[in-house]
């Protein structure tokens, strides 16, 4: 065992000061979800092996820990060296089903799961639900799916890519479940943004 | 960096300073140490570790020091000190068959393999102040036995699971999850592992007055003293990366079986019942304070009706901790007065209303008249 | 490690921190829902701010400016020694000044000055539960809130109306968050209650004692209980503020003598001193004891 660890490549470094990154990356998670639809800036400075983007490597090695189970889409668990980084600098167990973990890391955003996949809490603790952390290219205000709730003064747009066609309509279900639900995070490169159970999706903006 | 610095600032100051004063006393008299502490009054540094919840006689005995002899607020230190430490996981179940027992009795019979062990007790010496101690004489050698040669010492409620006289103790489920309260938030109604945690960090005093009140009628469970032991057992952690138990060390504990009226129905026939107890260091009435309120917290458990304080659980379990009681009880000392001006204004309003309301009325009837 | 203390930056260490953090995002993604957190022993007593110092220590980084009030007031000794605390294991910079705040811990009051969208404010608070004195049972109140039935608290407080001829809660006044969950939004003042309605920053609560993180973010509604018959209305003061003359703020009563004197002053410390330094005048102050007036040469 200790042989084959040796042989494989090194490790990808984690946070350089994990105590002041940690809480950069929690800052600019929490302030996402105060503000939704609303992309924030996310500086990172993460070199994690593909197809585990930096950003989705910030939000888990901030947050995920042994008390705190990752579960990774397809495209990440299909290669060992992300498993083995995040185990690493996580400590955190990796779940196979996605209703067990407290993070979901999704690198293929057009092909994220069915929010039932995940956990969505129950009507006496909403709060035991998946946070769902999804990489996509685009992430910029305005000019795409429109939201209300709490967080946003009147109404704000996010235009975000690639994501799957149906998405307002699941994140109206979504809604339609409140307060249970999944709480949706989308990173792209220096940049992330919150979705979370408690906005509305009203159309075209 | 600009800090804010007001005139409180300098009265806090000076008020710590002031105690800092007060807790070394008179430079005259020798500075105690806090390996006097943890040498001559252990067993007060066991309750601050048993309540603090970590074992760890060197700091609770500076603690001791800190607090000035106040030993909920000496927990209170370790508690603090505590939740920094980080946790590695959870040891094996210590086994107190093999425990160096020290001190060993059992009301049930009148002698049990291993025997009586009476140990320091102060059970059965005459409460007469020994004006002796104050002039520091040095008490004569311990009398001593032959060593016993280290075989386990059978518990009595094992004793009397052989005949299937008491309920039998199911085993831990192999990988279940084993409760920390101080991980995970209390959610009622609680299972039986998250109780005996609360209960072996609970207050000494508040467990023995509901332990008490079981005895007076209270939700009485009828208790029996199976046997209360102490000494050191040998802890075991298995590392995730070995795979196998390694020791860390041994700990003084205190346990205490007790044995409680019995159950049974048509189906089952009829067996004894059981509380446990479980402390860091010597303390019997803790460890049998909360032997008798964890079985009386089993009410539920065994189809009783629910009656008394002590087998109300939310009640228990919420007011069972000393540092979160003592923290809120004490924090009426701090300013209220925001909330205070609310209540002044809405009574001065409520008088004057109810004056103009009075003189109404006798506006009215002197009108009538 | 800080050098300077041995202990954590902020104190607590950073699995604690990850568990509150992950506690945070869920109230904000609930808002108003009581998470259950594993609230840890703090150096501070249970009932002295060990929620709000929590959240404090678990959100503020070095680049943060910190206020922290009691009572309305940055010189009382709870806000004082949190203060300290802070600066001491965290280093981070503070002031007593609100608009240079990012973060303001707070026991009792909302500062008067409207928060602005960079600013989080950190409640302390002793009972997290609205329910708690009309039902102590947690599965009971647990119910309740899943259910979304809040009919025993309008019970409580049309009773009051049918006893007193008012709502006679005066401060920890409950009030509903974004339509759904009913809170305690802590013993503030219902006189503060409205500047939680759409507020610019983001509010979280601790309750450390009882394990409870509950947050609303900025831009929420926040609808103080109340009835068509008798709707909810603050308290108003007789006289402006005797040192600096604001009205419509909340002020506290200081006796001055024992025939009687007193004087109503400002309970927002920051507010009435940057009011004076914009040449507002009360009418009592220069008579005004310098305990309460302050000191010139704040640092």
């Amino acid at each position: 065992m200790a042989g084959n660890a040796l042989a494989r490549a090194p490790l990808a470094a984690g946070f350089a000061d994990p105590v002041r990154d940690s809480q950069a990356v929690f800052r600019a998670v929490m302030t996402a979800l105060a503000r939704p639809a609303l992309p924030q800036p996310l500086a990172v400075a993460l070199g994690p092996p593909a197809p585990l983007t930096p950003e989705l490597a910030a939000v888990a090695l901030a947050l995920a820990d042994h008390e705190a189970p990752l579960w990774l889409d397809g495209p990440l668990a299909s290669v060992s060296a992300v498993a083995d980084f995040l185990r690493f600098h996580t400590g955190a167990p990796i779940v196979t089903d996605p209703a067990g973990a407290a993070f979901a890391l999704v690198a293929d955003a057009a092909a994220l799961p069915p929010f039932d996949a995940f956990a969505q809490g129950t009507q006496d603790y909403p709060d035991r639900s998946t946070t769902v952390v999804a990489a996509v290219e685009r992430l910029a205000q305005g000019r795409g799916l429109a939201f209300e709730g709490p967080g946003i003064r009147q109404r704000a747009a996010l235009d975000a890519a690639p994501v799957p066609a149906d998405l307002a309509q699941r994140l109206a279900r979504n809604r339609a479940l409140f307060p249970r639900g999944v709480d949706l995070v989308l990173v792209a490169p220096g940049r992330i943004a919150g979705l979370p159970r408690s906005l509305t999706p009203v159309g075209e903006p | 960096m600009y800090v804010a610095v007001k005139g409180g600032e300098k009265a806090i100051d000076n008020a710590h300073r002031l105690l800092a004063h007060a807790r070394r006393g008179p430079a005259d008299l020798p500075e105690v140490a806090p390996a006097q502490i943890a040498a001559q009054l252990t067993l007060g540094v066991d309750r601050v570790m048993a309540e603090g919840s970590l074992y760890d006689r060197d700091l609770a005995a500076l603690a001791v020091k800190q607090a000035r002899g106040d030993l909920v607020e000496a927990a209170f230190l370790v508690r603090a000190f505590r939740t920094t430490l980080p946790r590695f996981g959870h040891s094996l179940p210590v086994d107190t068959t093999r425990m160096g027992v020290e001190r060993r009795v059992s009301a049930t019979f009148r002698d049990l393999p291993g025997g009586q062990v009476l140990g320091p007790t102060f059970d059965y010496t005459h409460r007469l102040i020994d004006f002796r101690l104050a002039a520091g004489a040095e008490p004569p050698a311990p009398a001593e036995a032959p060593a016993t040669p280290d075989e386990p010492m059978p518990r009595v409620t094992d004793l009397l699971d052989g005949e299937a006289l008491i309920e039998r103790e199911a085993p831990g489920e192999e990988g279940a999850p084993i409760g920390d309260l101080t991980r995970e938030p209390l959610d009622f109604p609680a299972d039986r592992d998250l109780r005996l945690q609360a209960l072996a960090r609970g207050d000494e005093g508040f467990l023995l007055a509901l332990a008490y009140s079981t005895q007076r009628g209270y939700g009485r469970t009828h208790p029996f003293v199976g046997e209360v032991r102490f000494g050191e057992v040998a802890v075991e952690f298995v590392p995730e990366e070995l795979g196998f138990a390694v020791p860390l060390g041994r700990v003084a504990v205190t346990e205490c079986q007790m044995v409680n009226q019995f159950k049974g129905s048509a189906q089952v026939p009829p067996q004894f019942t059981r509380g446990y107890g479980l402390v860091f260091g010597q303390s019997e009435r803790k460890a049998m304070s909360m032997a008798l309120v964890d079985r009386a917290l089993r009410a539920r458990e065994f189809g009783e009706e629910v009656v008394a304080p002590a087998q109300d659980e939310e009640f228990v379990l919420a007011h069972a901790d000393n540092v979160q009681a003592t923290g809120f009880v004490e924090h009426l000392k701090l300013p209220h007065y925001v909330d205070f001006q609310a209540e002044l204004e809405l009574v001065r309003r409520m008088r004057a209303e109810h004056a103009a309301r009075g003189s109404e009325a006798v506006g009215m009837r002197e009108a009538a008249e | 490690m800080s050098a300077a203390t041995g202990y954590s930056f902020a104190y607590l260490d950073e699995q604690t921190k990850r568990m509150i953090r992950r506690a945070i995002l869920k109230a904000i993604a609930v808002p108003g829902y009581q998470v259950p957190f594993a609230s840890r022993e703090m150096p501070m007593p249970y009932g002295w701010g060990t929620g709000g110092v929590q959240v404090t220590a678990s959100i503020i980084g070095p680049d943060d400016v910190l206020k922290v009030i009691d009572q309305g007031s940055d010189d009382t000794t709870n806000a004082v020694s949190i203060r300290k605390f802070f600066a001491r294991t965290a280093g981070v910079a503070t002031t007593t000044k609100t608009r240079e705040a990012t973060v303001i811990q707070t026991r009792h009051r909302i500062p008067e000055a409207k928060l602005g969208e960079h600013q989080i404010l950190v409640y302390q608070v002793p009972i997290p539960e609205p329910l708690r004195f009309l039902e102590p049972r947690e599965t009971e109140t647990r119910r309740l809130h899943a259910l979304a039935d809040y009919g025993l608290m309008h019970v409580k407080l049309y009773e009051d109306i049918a006893r007193h001829g008012h709502i006679a809660t005066t401060y920890a006044y409950p009030a509903e968050v974004a339509g759904r969950y009913v809170m305690d939004p802590s013993p503030i003042p219902k006189f503060d209650n409205p500047k939680m309605d759409m507020c610019e920053a983001l509010q979280l609560f601790g309750a450390g004692r009882e394990k409870r993180i509950y947050a609303v973010p900025p831009c929420t509604r926040v609808r103080s209980l109340d009835f068509e018959d008798h709707p909810f209305t603050v308290q108003s003061f007789r006289e402006p503020c005797a040192l600096c003359a604001a009205t419509g703020v909340y002020l506290d009563e200081v006796v001055l003598d024992d025939r009687g004197g007193r004087m109503f002053v400002c309970s927002d410390t920051d507010f009435c001193e940057e009011r004076r330094a914009d040449g507002h005048r009360g009418h009592l102050l220069g008579e005004a004891p310098a305990a309460i007036a302050g000191e010139a040469g704040d640092a």
